[in-house]
């Protein structure tokens, strides 16, 4: 087992039993990782990718927002623009990750490339949140990364294949709120996170600068913008 | 589909692309190495989970109206009382699907 350093964090450290109890800790989000992936395989044979695409591209690039709007303009001829389009797009949408790992810094920095590198390579949106909520409450193993990493990332492959080859969710998502569930799932991952009012004044510009940004900046800039400008009111204030 | 063509440019498309992905997602992290950390960057850095969630989730949410806003408190609800990930989305799923119901 995994020893838990007192108060927040103790010296950094990798281990087997990390990777196994990363795993564990991911439990809770592979429901929804299989729904939202099962969402992609249908959306994919709708859009006319082949298995192997979308497979591929599950596999490969583990970013499910990135994907869907791949899916979207994926019957555009390939030809160099189109796939310099392609690129530039999957890039801003999932700029976002660039920020994540930054925060990861003042935990792993200190390790070696190969324990690091590869978990970074395989983060998501529940894996960060599930490894910064360890690190928050007094864990140091890094191995968690990669544990929830390998665990999600194989979720996420099942969850793709499933809705492509039985189409699952096609019928109407909305009806069983299942097209609600990402927004559902983020904001109950937020909730650990609640540090009280005045910690959460970032998170208010945050929230303003995204909505701002969406309405009146096409593409997937806001989260960007709304992510950057809550870190710099955290920067600002407690002067 | 005549040939061999489509597919690899296909492969080459979703390749290009994971690189992509993979150098925002390593960058971050090198970057910082560079940066030194005093204690702003490090409150900095600290925001930025809950920052990132708010800016990803609130425009979605106001694209989908009351139903949406009804779900996600609902679901926060139950993960503070309940602190249990799993019953928390479901109860937020479930409220979503019974307050459409109810408007139909």
């Amino acid at each position: 087992m995994t020893v838990v350093t007192e108060g927040r964090g103790g010296a950094p450290c990798w281990s087997v039993a990390g990777l196994v109890e990363g795993a564990q800790l991911a439990a809770p989000a592979i429901p929804v990782m299989v729904i939202f992936g099962a969402g992609f395989g249908t959306i994919a044979v709708q859009k006319g990718l082949t298995l192997f695409e979308a497979t591929l591209m599950s596999a490969l690039m583990f970013a499910g927002a990135s994907q869907f709007v791949a899916a979207e303009i994926w019957s555009n001829p390939k030809t160099v623009a189109g796939i310099a389009t392609l690129v530039v797009i999957t890039a801003t949408v999932n700029m976002r990750f660039f920020l994540m790992t930054a925060s990861l810094r003042p935990w792993l920095g200190g390790l070696p490339a190969r324990q690091t590198y590869p978990a970074l390579s395989l983060l998501t949106e529940p894996g960060w949140l599930i490894a910064t909520r360890y690190r928050n409450e007094g864990g140091a193993d890094s191995a968690i990364l990669l544990g929830s990493g390998i665990a999600l990332w194989l979720t996420w492959i099942t969850g793709t294949v499933l809705g492509y080859l039985l189409g699952v969710f096609v019928t109407d998502p909305a009806r069983y709120g299942i097209d609600l569930i990402m927004p559902i799932f983020f904001i109950v991952m937020l909730v650990p996170f609640w540090r009280g009012p005045r910690n959460a004044i970032p998170w208010v510009v945050a929230a303003a600068v995204a909505l701002l940004t969406a309405e009146f900046v096409p593409g997937g800039w806001y989260i960007i913008a709304g992510a950057i400008a809550g870190s710099i009111t955290a920067g600002v204030i407690d002067e | 589909m005549n040939s061999l063509e489509p597919l690899g440019l296909g492969v080459l498309a979703i390749v290009a692309m994971a690189i992509a992905t993979v150098l925002m997602r390593v960058g971050g992290f090198w970057l910082m190495a560079y940066v030194p950390l005093t204690p702003r960057v490090r409150r900095m850095l600290e925001a930025l989970p809950g920052s990132i969630v708010v800016a990803i989730v609130l425009p979605v949410i106001v694209k989908n109206g009351p139903v949406a806003v009804v779900a996600v408190v609902a679901a926060a609800i139950v993960m503070i009382l309940r602190r249990n990930q799993v019953l928390a989305v479901a109860a937020g799923v479930t409220v979503a699907a019974l307050v459409r119901y109810a408007a139909v």
